[in-house]
């Protein structure tokens, strides 16, 4: 592989552009790996990635249904941040943010992370109390997050209206400095290159039909589109078809697949500095670098695959973004997409071992898998490289729902969880 | 947005009428304290979450307030038919035909059980 630098785009500049090789390859599958990751998403490739580079296993595919980044990777709203509520959903979301402190460097791809803030608006005394319980856990465990006074929070982000009259008043905020958000895609496909050039198979447009078990349950391979591919290991990390991989290999799972929908604006000059989240009117907007604002909704309240969703909540959204900013009254909203979460009981991931030996699992992450992207995917190397978990996903396994050790971020999470 | 038939109201109605209510046809156990935690689990957490066909519970909260049982694609999103709270699970129409008429809930609800 050849490394990105600036040399090498002076180069290719005096060129005409001709010396770019493809970003990674496409080989044939060969007929067994050591372990096949089921999922071509940020988790499956940067799983796919760490277990070159940390664990020196190579022998490893990434299995894809449709193309890299083509589903959740690439249709959330990018959001970073890591100020969560309990020890277990502080300790994986801080690990990927100090990943994602370094990771363009580390996959040499530019991910275009940018540490712009995240601040989520109080609108009433049980948000503010919420919020500095939220900041005082945060700040004990190390992670920065600090509350605002609304003029300080008008001061941070200009086009707030924070007047006492407003349709939503705002009584304060609170900001974690180092969230922020990154490029989607380049998140697919800088975990894409980095680890096809240490030996990855990525093979795309293959789909994972079934997962065969030998006599003694134990996981033998995968049946798939293009027939049989062998392996000991195999790691589901299949976002909102979990239970649908999870179901061929007779293992259910707690979750529940709702379709999320977020859409962008035409765009305009930069106007919006940082992320600014409302869970109480349910809003969240932040403005790409292309300068398109960028406008979470919420999930639709039924199960569905069909990456559409209702109406009613993308307007429901709008309605409250232009209470918050007036002067986003007159944009136009360019594009509407849909993608599949899969949510659990408690709104905390599943990161597991699975009654199935040889099968590991990586779902359940909900309305929120983007940022937890290179966290996620180092720990479930490691699961999968030991076959137990690492101390940070310890708690995050499949059977808290027998123990009832559950993670209960749910009261407590963000709008864009 | 969807478009629900209430089988109760017997008129088509927008889902914001209505609310989700999870899977159908999960029957509580009788005595909850002495079964296992892996039933409990079974019972409360886990579930279908099928691609394709569903069947599913819908309460008509902002109508008749009823619960009543659908049976839903999760692809198309499609609504295949409603039936009666109590029912037991219904056969999909081929041809997308409604479902037998009962009279009331009460009359079907012991036989449900």
């Amino acid at each position: 592989m050849r490394k990105y630098s600036v040399f090498a785009v002076a180069r290719e500049a005096l060129r005409g552009h001709k010396g770019w090789e493809a970003q990674w390859t496409s080989p044939e599958p060969r007929s067994s790996y050591d372990v096949i990751i089921v999922g071509g998403g940020g988790h499956g490739l940067g799983a796919a990635y760490y277990l070159a580079k940390e664990h020196g296993i190579t022998n490893v595919a990434v299995i894809e249904k449709g193309w890299l980044g083509g589903g959740n990777t690439g249709r959330n709203t990018t959001i970073i941040r890591s100020n969560y509520l309990y020890e277990e959903s502080m300790d994986i979301y801080e690990h990927s943010l100090k990943l994602w402190e370094g990771l363009s460097q580390d996959l040499n791809y530019n991910t275009m992370y940018s540490p712009r803030g995240v601040m989520m608006l109080s609108h009433n005394v049980h948000d503010q109390q919420s919020f500095k319980r939220h900041i005082n856990a945060n700040r004990l465990y190390g992670i920065d997050n600090e509350w605002l006074t609304p003029e300080q929070a008008k001061a941070f982000v200009p086009v707030l209206d924070i007047a006492k009259t407003a349709r939503y008043p705002i009584n304060g905020a609170a900001l974690q400095r180092r969230g922020g958000t990154a490029r989607h895609d380049a998140v697919a496909w800088g975990y894409a290159r980095a680890a096809s050039d240490r030996g990855v198979h990525i093979i795309q447009n293959c789909e994972v039909t079934g997962i065969r078990r030998g006599p003694g349950g134990e996981v033998q391979g995968v049946e798939t589109s293009r027939g049989f591919i062998g392996a000991k290991k195999v790691g589901v990390s299949a976002a909102g078809h979990s239970s649908v991989v999870m179901e061929m290999a007779g293992v259910r799972v707690p979750l529940h697949s709702n379709p999320l929908q977020a859409l962008v604006s035409e765009p305009l000059k930069p106007i919006f500095p940082c992320v600014v989240m409302s869970n109480t009117v349910h809003a969240y907007i932040s403005q790409s670098d292309k300068g398109e604002l960028v406008i979470g909704a919420g999930t639709d309240q039924y199960n569905s695959y069909s990456q559409t969703g209702g109406l009613q909540i993308i307007t429901h959204t709008l309605d409250a973004i232009c209470e918050l900013f007036p002067m986003f009254r007159r944009v136009k909203m360019m594009r509407q997409w849909g993608g599949i979460t899969d949510n659990t009981p408690d709104r905390s991931p599943i990161q597991g071992v699975t009654p199935v030996p040889g099968l590991f699992v990586n779902c359940g992450w909900g309305t929120g898998g983007f940022k937890a992207t290179p966290g996620s995917a180092n720990l479930f190397a490691h699961l999968i490289a030991k076959g137990e978990p690492h101390r940070l996903a310890a708690g995050l396994n499949l059977d808290r729902f027998r123990t009832g050790r559950l993670i209960d971020e749910a009261a407590a999470a963000a709008v864009a969880h | 947005m969807l478009l629900i038939h209430c089988p109760y109201c017997e008129e088509d109605r927008s889902e914001l009428e209505f609310r989700w209510a999870g899977e159908a046809h999960i029957a509580r156990p009788e005595n909850i304290a002495a079964i296992s935690d892996e039933e409990f689990a079974e019972f409360f957490f886990l579930r279908n979450n099928e691609k394709g066909l569903t069947y599913e519970r819908w309460r008509h909260i902002h109508g008749c307030g009823r619960f009543f049982n659908a049976a839903r694609d999760t692809v198309s999103d499609r609504f295949l038919m409603t039936y009666k709270a109590g029912l037991p699970k219904q056969q999909v129409p081929e041809t997308g035909a409604s479902e037998k008429t009962v009279e009331t809930y009460e009359a079907t609800e012991g036989d449900a059980r």
